[in-house]
């Protein structure tokens, strides 16, 4: 038999028909839903009279409008936001399918909720209208974002046609540095091979620095494949990530165990498999990377100084930097901030508050900014707060808020002010992201909070704390 | 030939590269539950400065790219948000067809899946076409024929491809969902085979929920 890499695998294990050379029908095991991206969806299905074919393998959440400000019983006063809401209740209502709703307890945001309560496993195709459903590659299922068109493809018929993609391998061996993340890692990959290196590929990350990682920090790691322009992203499951799907999924009790390990074991390129393209990194060049520009490729190590516009690049350097107020030369160390935002299904995880807690205890934030730590989950703030990182947190003067995507993408009324610049733990830096005029710079949580005490962009290896 | 086989008009230049959808359709036109009214926020903060007026030297602005019906881009076109709300806008704007040396994944479906032509050419070509776009006194008008998959300036012809399966999508709007439950019985049959061999996926979403809401 030819050997196959496990995208392959996984393409071939949901193929219901192959529909010609470049596509198939595609089984979808878990569709994911949220408000935004839904309604038009909904509104098609109606208009044909189509029911949804299997509403048990969908699920929604409240997560990009929903407002984060400090309160028990959450209203959205925004009327149109308010009704996406509703809207969405009665859809999910209408055809059976399960809803975290504004006020459930255990809301946040989709990439976030899924995986922690175990609807994620090995091996299952799972899409959502979401650019950021690369994340569940790290637990070994093929994961991507699609368009509202298809969501109510998937809705009618629980599949996709799909067009298949090329395989990337990106190896990364040795260790991570003290102080460096998988955040670090991904910005200096997606800064190497650009903003489409991966357009058309499904990334496979291997190595011994990739084995290493926890799974929240793969999940960071497959999350921003996309902004490399990756369809998917993949880590084979190893003895990890199996421990972390089984703690979280019961229903694979001990007359299930078994057979799942068998599945699972199968799930990994095979030795001698090719792949179209193939990359190379070694752990130990990562330092902590900063964004600069407007493009999450246009990123440097702290240590390092921003490009100057020359060569091919040099129209599109020139661009960013006018956006962003900087020059070719500087450094971004020192450069001081107005807002620190601590969030987003990149970044909101407990291990990553547990991170800027470690930085940030006993010590001030800025008088000079604000800063708010936006949580993925109602699970992982209940976490938070039982592990008492919360109110380190708000000792430290960061606002602690209620989850959501917030000022991620600013949907919400998390918006900062033209002009504004932001240490941001999340995924794109592009312009008005945040909110018109205002400039973002991604980095790591660490980072970020090291920013926070601070007040400039600075090296989080320089303040001690630990941040590994 | 019909108009969806041909399309032909003014064509805007827009030298960026990346040009994400949170720029194509910014958030504070994504509150809506249809898709009416996008036109409005199509390329917001490049049309409109802080203060809402429409700034004079943005192309589209310009009276005389009044009716653009195809965009030049630069590459990655559409990357970033999964956001269909993009293609809608700018379909709803009048533009019919997006030139560029390569366009983002989920954009680029979203696109045929709307019936907004995609068409990827060469760099070099792009190049050659943006220039031509900046001489001209009067705007350039490109023409596409989408049946024999040919782009043509004043000064170039080209051809460029489409899977079979969207240029019969394009020409002839087929009803996706309707065509995939031509195959009803076998997702059913599929499905069946697939829980048997792993049952923890099946109803994977309503399980969890009741499972959580019993706790």
């Amino acid at each position: 038999m030819t050997p196959k890499t496990l995208y392959r695998k996984l393409v071939d294990s949901h193929t219901v028909v192959t529909l010609d050379e470049q596509n198939v029908l595609l089984f979808c095991d878990l569709h994911l839903m949220n408000e935004y991206t839904s309604p038009q969806a909904f509104a098609g299905l109606l208009e044909q009279n189509r029911e949804v074919a299997m509403p048990g393998q969908n699920v929604a959440t409240v997560s990009h409008i929903i407002p984060t400000h400090p309160i028990q019983h959450r209203v959205i006063q925004d009327p149109a936001s308010a009704l996406q809401a509703s809207n969405l209740k009665r859809n999910c209502e209408l055809h059976n399918i399960p809803l975290f709703d504004t006020n459930d307890s255990l809301q946040g945001i989709e990439h976030v909720i899924a995986p922690e309560h175990g609807m994620i496993r090995p091996g299952m195709v799972v899409i959502c209208g979401d650019s950021h459903t690369t994340t569940y590659g790290a637990l070994g299922a093929l994961g991507f974002g699609i368009g509202t068109s298809e969501v109510e493809h998937v809705l009618a018929t629980q599949t996709l046609v799909y067009r298949l993609a090329q395989d990337m391998r990106i190896r990364v061996d040795g260790h991570l540095p003290i102080g460096t993340t998988s955040k670090d890692l991904i910005l200096m990959i997606i800064s190497r091979i650009s903003a489409q290196g991966a357009r058309g590929f499904v990334v496979e990350f291997c190595g011994s620095a990739v084995e290493s990682l926890s799974i929240e920090a793969r999940f960071t790691l497959c999350n921003m494949a996309v902004e490399a322009g990756a369809r998917g992203a993949l880590i084979a499951p190893d003895e990890t990530a199996i421990t972390y799907v089984l703690q979280r999924a019961p229903d694979i009790d001990a007359s299930l165990r078994s057979r799942a390990l068998a599945r699972w074991a199968t799930l990994r390129s095979d030795e001698h498999a090719s792949f179209d393209v193939e990359h190379h990194f070694d752990a130990e060049d990562v330092a902590p990377y900063v964004s600069w520009g407007t493009s999450p490729d246009q990123s440097i190590p702290i240590t390092g100084t921003i490009p100057h516009a020359e060569g091919s690049q040099r129209a599109r350097i020139e661009h960013a930097l006018h956006y962003t107020g900087l020059a070719g030369g500087m450094p971004l160390e020192g450069l001081p901030v107005d807002h620190v935002f601590i969030g987003s299904c990149t970044n909101a995880r407990i291990e990553d508050l547990r991170t800027v807690a470690a930085v940030v205890k006993g010590r001030h934030v800025s008088p000079s900014l604000r800063a708010m730590v936006v949580p993925g989950s109602g699970a992982v703030k209940a976490q938070a707060e039982a592990e008492g990182i919360a109110q380190v947190l708000i000792d430290a003067g960061f606002e602690w808020r209620q989850p959501g995507c917030s000022m991620c993408l600013a949907m919400n009324d998390d918006v900062l002010a033209p002009g504004q610049r932001c240490a941001s733990t999340t995924n794109r830096n592009f312009e008005g992201r945040q909110g018109r005029g205002a400039i973002t710079h991604l980095m790591s949580p660490g980072m970020a909070a090291a920013a926070a005490l601070t007040g400039y962009i600075t090296d989080v290896r320089k303040l001690g704390g630990s941040n590994d | 030939m019909t108009d969806t086989h041909r399309i032909a008009g003014i064509a805007a230049l827009l030298d960026i590269a990346n040009l994400d959808t949170d720029q194509i359709m910014p958030k504070q036109f994504l509150r809506g539950i249809d898709k009416a009214g996008l036109d409005k926020g199509v390329l917001w903060d490049l049309r409109f400065d802080g203060e809402g007026r429409p700034r004079a030297d943005f192309v589209l602005n310009r009276p005389e790219y009044a009716g653009t019906r195809v965009l030049v881009a630069g590459p990655n076109f559409g990357c970033g948000s999964s956001r269909e709300h993009a293609v809608w806008g700018l379909q709803q704007y009048g533009i019919r067809a997006v030139i560029a040396p390569s366009f983002a994944e989920i954009f680029y479906s979203n696109a045929m899946n709307n019936g907004l032509l995609a068409v990827t050419l060469p760099e070099t070509d792009i190049i050659e076409l943006m220039k031509e776009t900046t001489e001209g006194a009067a705007p350039m008008r490109v023409e596409i024929d989408v049946d024999v998959m040919i782009v043509r300036s004043p000064r170039m012809t080209r051809s460029f491809a489409l899977s079979d399966r969207h240029r019969r999508m394009f020409l002839e709007g087929v009803d996706m969902i309707g065509a995939t439950l031509a195959h009803k019985a076998d997702i059913a049959a599929f499905a069946q085979r697939h829980w048997g061999q792993q049952p923890w996926v099946r109803d994977v979403a309503r399980r969890t929920k009741q499972r959580l809401e019993r706790r």
